[in-house]
């Protein structure tokens, strides 16, 4: 039997499998056992489908011997956010009011994946409804970043992308509201992309802010981010956002990696004060490197950027408000103080009351106060307009440049428990990554190094709606000089856990 | 753009269906303020033109074709339900009276 190298990527595995040099049996087998030797520590998962996984491996195994066409990720081991609903294992969102629910049906984004082959190891922990930039505010306790176990993995997404940090798993999905793909992609090390909004079905996917949620893919490469990120893409007629039109190929494009006459924008707006040395010198260093690699780089002046975080924090609150009166402990999930005489609303409030952490709470309240009658205008709908503000930066941008790059993050990940009573400090983790979410573009983290406490940092491009490609094709050419001037990825840095 | 108080928090938590003890009440009174001035910038903006945006991407509405078709299996939605009888939920009470 080969021995199964749980730190190959998801593309050599999947070539591996398909050459009948491994088996996806094995390679199954290979994660669940790094999940058993690590995962004590690291925590990224809430769940872990065993049998599950090598069921589906042997699939695949079959599929091999009898000589059956396979995708280009077929057998290849991946872990999926707890908020997309999976059939035979529960879906939690991260949350004490869906504790135990088993869902009647697949999300989108599963079936695809099934379809493709992929083995869904289990389910990853999150900040509650994806609410969060450190996933701290999960039920179910919180993540460690496989860097530094004492500091966080990002969020909300934090527990995939610490799971493929870890290599406990080569690939993951994450969703991405604000920033909870590229955040937490960042913090740990590892490749994370927004794909642009309603290019990835939301059917199945637990709503949060049906405006700005976009499921996406995590990887330790650009190119193994490129492959699972086009199985997972397409049109989807049981999602009425999903996008018909035809989209770009990012496989290509993430193995061209050539930028030479290109241009790209440095966004001023996105630098400056609160954002650590460390993190603007990697920045600086990666702009070098697309300028020695022929692109030209210009700097670029966005100002309604400067409200991204004002207009966030009262879009997504109002939508939250809305999307989560659906637990109402009617038809699924916790019901509390049932005894018979307590009326329906009483049972709600104190279901709600149970169910939900501080954080939801917070943001039910706030969404409720800026929707309610009086306050509409100055809050929701002056939000709405400042997003149309910053759309029109976006186009602005991109009638003179192709891309725009910035900082993942203004700073290294802070500790646990840092900013948990802080949720204003909490929020600035996402001041890079809102501007794409409010504009509906794809955008990408890459990793650029690490800061100066030693921990990773991410360098972000952002690219027009529905050209994804440039995206990946500027962060595969930062990434294949990064990777040659360090001898190995970033993540070959991070210490042992074993 | 003022901040935020107690009761109006508590008004808040009953319209959304919340109970919150009087610990939560003053905690997110005093986190909310401080997230309200966070936010408040966009007030300054001057946008009385701007439409606003409700969308990422500009979209239309869409309809399936009016085809009978398999829905999910009534049995699964009521097994994940928390209380269910004869093939409905059983919720409580929705009267005043009994």
């Amino acid at each position: 039997m080969t021995v199964v190298d749980v730190y190959a990527s998801a593309d050599v595995i999947a070539r591996s499998i398909a050459a009948g040099e491994v088996s996806a049996v094995e390679v199954a087998q290979a994660h669940l056992d790094r999940i058993e030797a690590v995962d004590d520590r690291v925590h990224a998962f809430l769940h872990v489908d065993r049998d599950g996984a090598l069921e589906q491996a042997r699939a695949v195994d079959h599929a091999v011997a009898s000589g059956q066409p396979l995708s280009p990720l077929a057998g290849v081991p991946l872990a999926m956010k707890d908020v997309l609903t999976q059939t035979g294992v529960p879906t939690t969102c991260g949350s004490k009011i869906l504790e135990g629910w088993l869902p009647p049906y697949n999300s989108t984004v599963v079936e695809r994946l099934l379809a493709a082959g992929v083995v869904l190891l289990g389910r990853t922990n999150m900040d509650e409804f994806a609410m969060g930039s450190s996933t701290e505010n999960s039920a179910y306790g919180p993540t460690s970043n496989p860097w530094n176990l004492d500091r966080i993995p990002g969020g909300s997404s934090g527990g995939s992308a610490a799971a493929v940090a870890a290599f406990e798993a080569s690939l993951a999905i994450g969703t991405d509201t604000g920033g909870s793909i590229r955040q937490p992609a960042a913090v740990t090390g590892i490749v994370g992309a927004k794909p642009t909004y309603g290019s990835v079905s939301r059917y199945g996917l637990v709503a949060f802010s049906s405006s700005l949620d976009q499921a996406g893919p995590f990887a330790r490469t650009v190119l193994d981010t490129a492959l699972l990120h086009s199985v997972i893409a397409g049109h989807d007629p049981l999602d009425s956002t999903s996008i018909s039109a035809d989209l770009p190929d990012v496989v290509s494009a993430a193995r061209a990696a050539d930028v030479a006459g290109m241009r790209i924008g440095v966004v001023r707006e996105l630098s400056g004060e609160g954002y650590q040395p460390g993190v603007q010198a990697r920045f600086a260093e990666a702009v070098a490197i697309l300028e020695s690699a022929g692109a030209e780089v210009v700097e670029v002046s966005c100002p309604s950027f400067a409200y991204a975080l004002g207009a966030y924090y009262l879009i997504a609150p109002s939508e939250c408000s809305s999307n989560l009166a659906r637990f109402d402990a009617m038809r699924y999930g916790l019901r509390v103080g049932d005894d018979g005489s307590a009326s329906a609303e009483d049972v709600m409030r104190l279901t709600r009351a149970a169910g939900f952490g501080p954080e939801v709470k917070r943001r039910i309240i706030l969404g409720t106060y800026a929707l309610s009658s009086g306050y509409y205008d100055a809050y929701y709908g002056q939000a709405q307009k400042v997003r149309t503000l910053i759309t029109q930066d976006f186009q602005a941008a991109f009638a003179s440049v192709d891309v725009l790059v910035s900082p993942t993050t203004p700073t290294e990940p802070f500790r646990l428990g840092e900013r948990t009573d802080d949720p204003v400090a909490m929020y600035q983790a996402d001041l890079c990554t809102l501007p794409s979410s409010l504009y509906g573009g794809p955008a990408i983290s890459v990793p650029a190094g690490l800061g100066d406490e030693g921990l990773p940092v991410g360098f972000q491009v952002m690219a027009p709606v529905l050209r994804d490609d440039l995206a990946y094709r500027v962060a595969a050419a930062v990434e294949a000089a990064l990777v040659s001037r360090w001898g190995g990825p970033l993540i070959a840095q991070a210490g042992a856990l074993t | 753009m003022s901040g935020i108080t107690r009761e109006q928090v508590a008004h808040l938590a009953s319209l959304a269906r919340i109970e919150l003890t009087d610990a939560e009440l003053t905690d997110f009174a005093g986190q909310l303020e401080g997230i309200l001035s966070a936010v408040a910038s966009v007030s300054e903006v001057a946008a009385d033109d701007t439409p606003p945006t409700t969308h990422a991407v500009p979209s239309v509405n869409v309809f399936r074709a009016d085809e009978v078709r398999p829905s999910l299996d009534r049995e699964a939605l009521t097994d994940s339900a928390p209380a269910a009888e004869d093939g409905r939920f059983r919720v409580p009470r929705i009267l005043d009276e009994e």
